[in-house]
């Protein structure tokens, strides 16, 4: 019942279904067929189901190490420890597709499920195109990358003991990181079908925003723990490299936030319709765009699965189809789109489109500058390499506003605002970023680091007031104080949440800022001064794994001569696979980290020595704190209940957010 | 009005020429790739047409004397220096080619961060395509260099000037298109003076 030949059928079954479910619910949607209509959750749930039975037997063959599956055999092995087994599964090419298609069918199952309060014909259309985009994934894993493709005859063992993949960080990276790409796919179908239906309207977009918020917050908490990754596994001490691939990733991020704040000025004033529509269809675009870019192997990337220019071709028309279409269906019927609410451009909604201006001109740099180089290659025959010099450049100036602006947003009332309200209010957040101004220009070095940091601290001094004020903590009355928190949304506190969790991470970028490293060769006994710290290597000595030796180094730091901690970075050397990994030691106190890393050996017996990489990085784990804060932020607000899937009807009065 | 209502049309047609002109882009890379028009991983190299960087690296266990860089300038006929290292796959992989290769240049190789014992293994295993060869065990020659990986080729002429560069597996048809022309334009130019 269960094995790769079952798994193989029951995807081939799925893409059925998701082809059904693409064609029938649209067909019912423009006869108003009510059998057809109601046809759509089914298909999609049982697309669903067809499809975990799939990843099942990819996952049980992998477990059963069943190497006649091509798959398995080149990604798996005996001796992998059981939970890399299962990870393993979406570690490649194959078996991340249909991971990739599994949570699509996951979003078309979540619709039919949660969205018993849509509209019967908005609700198949949504499905209806969710499927459409399902059975064309499906089709290119069957077609291009079958995951289930046998070999004969079966190696004995597999020949997938990758020990750089073995990392619980790497394992369960992807699946979030793509919840957060896919579940775009979602806005996106309503983004469709609301243009089928040539109608934007409040409601609406109170049920596209729970998804992209949901969607938000996965892919924050993916590039935060892709970050993180790259930073305790690669040893290089950095963070962010500006690489194709965490661009990739990047640029739906921020077309994304735009989106969570532009779909507010939809449910609330009924502005900002066609601009919403289409950054709901950007953000998806730009998710597809990333999956293909690093796929087909035309950008150049450290992260590159094995290149396949055929496979490339096949996404590219699968995009073609996608992209293109709903932008061509866009053209044709957005401008019919009627545009609703006027506003001053002092008030709310002006800082929600300057925040979308600014959000979308960071992503309008990520893209070029990710874009520039095979573009250049293309046209002009050149080679060049951007890198950080630009991003940095071009990034950061366009980050300072919007810090400034962010804090400013949460206090302005809808429609039109008086500036001499909003400064009083903002007198706290003021105080503090002035405070911030002098503590950064005593600590920091650089112009960007220091203005950064004020920003910060302004965004969350701000997002504090702000919040105090909701609460009425200024009435020094705790009965008041709880009354007010009970019925104040749980989306103003997300909101708050997010915004400091945003602060949190530009903090933590400024404090990396000001990061120092120091690349030594020393023999053992020897002492070296770093950021204040004393760091002596006490040894070196050899080490045996399950299937590696180890070189532990032992380095002790002191700080004015007393003992803060021993760390030991060691160097494994797997030496069937020919490969060594750098295992990184760091030790952290939320504030700053110490972090080592063992280089190579030089010399033998008493002789030799040894390479050490010392960092002292300030405010590090601030950065993937801050993601963690802006994804509790997100999901905290999906707890609301005015947000609660299903729960609006197009009927329902809109009532504004609890602003003062 | 009706104006208007032109303008904002063509403004909503926008979005989907933007992407219609990236596609075509893509699709242009892709069918380069295939046909070897569109290198992704084409690196520029800032040491092409420089003076060779100095350098002076000790030789394998059994392979002879190492080389250095006053070596390559004394040489009069063009020299193909090959980067490698016994851990690399595809190194292990180019090594058939490098040996037909040699047969038309001479080739010198220096091992990049490898252990001597096992880069000389490596060499001598199905004889060796290097008319000399050198250990760069600290790998700060290949920084000079500007190598980013291996395997790495670059091709220097007479008096050590750096002509070609190569960042990926070298195969015998990229010597036949790309590295044979410029030696000839070269060698021609040479001769001419």
């Amino acid at each position: 019942m269960i094995g790769p030949e079952e798994g193989h059928f029951a995807l081939a079954l799925a893409c059925v279904v998701a082809l059904a479910q693409f064609v029938l619910p649209l067909y019912g949607a423009s006869r108003h067929d009510r059998r057809l209509l109601a046809l759509a959750p089914l298909l999609a749930v049982s697309q669903f189901i067809a499809l975990a039975l799939s990843f099942f037997c990819l996952v049980w063959s992998a477990t059963h190490d069943d190497f006649s599956v091509q798959n398995v055999a080149d990604n798996s092995a005996i001796a992998k420890p059981l939970l890399y087994k299962i990870t393993g599964t979406w570690g490649n090419h194959e078996g991340s597709i249909l991971l990739w298609t599994l949570i699509l069918g996951l979003c078309g199952a979540a619709v039919a499920l949660f969205g018993r309060g849509l509209p019967a014909i908005l609700r198949a259309r949504v499905i209806a195109i969710l499927g459409g985009v399902s059975a064309g994934f499906q089709l290119f894993c069957l077609l291009t990358s079958d995951p289930f493709a046998r070999v004969w005859p079966a190696p004995t063992d597999g020949r997938g003991m990758n020990p750089l993949l073995q990392d619980p960080g790497l394992a369960f990276h992807p699946p979030i990181l793509y919840t957060g790409y896919v579940g775009f796919a979602v806005p996106f179908a309503f983004a469709v079908a609301a243009l089928i239906e040539g109608r934007v309207d409040a409601a609406w977009a109170r049920w596209v925003r729970p998804w992209a918020v949901a969607a938000w917050s996965f892919l924050t908490c993916g590039i935060a723990l892709g970050s993180w990754w790259s930073y305790y596994v690669l040893g290089w001490g950095g963070y962010w490299f500006w690489d194709p691939v965490e661009n990739a990733s990047l640029i739906p991020w921020l077309t994304g936030t735009a989106l969570v704040h532009s779909s507010i000025v939809v449910e609330k004033r009924e502005a900002l319709k066609i601009w919403t529509v289409l950054l709901a269809i950007a953000t998806f675009s730009f998710s597809l765009s990333g999956t293909f870019l690093v796929r087909s192997g035309i950008l150049n990337s450290v992260h590159a699965f094995a290149n396949d220019p055929a496979r490339g071709v096949f996404i590219l028309g699968l995009l073609a189809v996608v992209i293109g279409g709903s932008l061509l269906l866009f053209a044709w019927r957005a401008p019919a789109l009627v545009s609703g609410g006027l506003f001053a451009p002092f008030s709310r909604e002006g800082a929600l489109v300057l925040n979308n201006i600014l959000l979308c001109s960071i992503c309008a740099v990520v893209l070029t500058g990710t874009m520039y180089p095979p573009f250049m290659q293309l046209l002009f025959n050149r080679t060049i390499s951007v890198g950080k010099p630009f991003f940095d450049a071009a990034t950061i100036p366009l980050t300072i506003p919007l810090l400034a602006a962010m804090a400013l947003g949460t206090m302005l009332p809808w429609k039109r605002a008086h500036a001499r309200p909003v400064l009083r209010r903002l007198r706290l957040a003021a105080a503090c970023a002035v405070i911030a101004l002098g503590v950064a220009c005593w600590t920091l070095s650089g112009l960007m680091p220091i203005l950064c940091a004020v920003g910060a601290v302004w965004v969350i001094a701000a997002s504090l007031t702000d919040l105090a004020g909701r609460l009425g903590l200024s009435h020094f009355n705790a009965a008041h104080t709880l009354a007010r928190a009970r019925s104040l949304p749980r989306s103003a506190f997300g909101a708050t949440l997010a915004h400091i969790g945003a602060g949190v991470t530009v903090l933590g970028l400024c404090g990396m800022a000001q990061a120092q490293h120091a690349i030594v060769e020393v023999r053992p006994g020897h002492t070296e001064t770093l950021g204040g710290y004393q760091w002596t290597l006490l040894g070196v000595h050899e080490a045996k794994g399950p299937n590696y030796t180890s070189l532990i180094a032992d380095i002790a730091v002191r700080r004015h001569g007393r003992l803060v901690t021993v760390m030991h970075p060691s160097k494994r050397d797997f030496a069937a696979q020919s490969q060594t990994t750098t295992e990184v030691s760091i030790r952290t106190n939320l504030l700053w980290d110490l972090y080592s890393v063992i280089g190579d050996r030089h010399g033998a017996g008493s002789a030799a020595t040894y390479v050490l990489r010392l960092h002292v990085n300030p405010l590090a784990p601030w950065m993937w704190l801050g993601g963690l804060i802006m994804a509790i932020g997100g999901f905290l607000s999906l707890s609301d209940r005015r947000l609660r899937v299903g729960a609006a009807r197009r009927t329902a009065q809109v009532r504004g957010v609890a602003a003062e | 009005m009706s104006e208007n209502v032109t303008r904002r049309r063509m403004l909503m047609t926008l979005p989907v020429l933007a992407a219609a002109g990236i596609g075509a882009g893509f699709w242009k890379m892709l069918s380069g790739m295939g046909s070897g028009g569109f290198d992704p991983r084409a690196i520029h190299t800032p040491m092409l047409d420089r003076p060779l960087p100095d350098f002076s690296l000790p030789g394998l266990p059994d392979q002879g004397n190492g080389f250095g860089a006053a070596d390559l300038r004394a040489q009069t006929r063009p020299v193909l220096l090959n980067f490698f290292a016994s851990w690399c796959i595809p190194c292990v992989a180019e090594m058939p080619a490098l040996r037909e290769i040699a047969a038309h240049i001479p080739v010198w190789g220096i091992a990049y961060k490898d252990k001597p014992d096992n880069a000389a293994r490596f060499v001598a295993r199905d004889g060796s395509p290097f008319t000399r060869a050198a250990l760069d065990l600290s790998g700060m020659t290949a920084i000079d260099w500007g190598v980013t990986g291996v395997p790495e080729t670059f091709l220097i002429l007479p008096g050590g000037r750096i002509a070609w560069h190569g960042a990926s597996e070298l195969t015998q048809r990229t010597y036949e298109t790309q590295i044979a022309p410029v030696v000839r334009d070269a060698m021609t130019q040479s001769a001419v003076k």
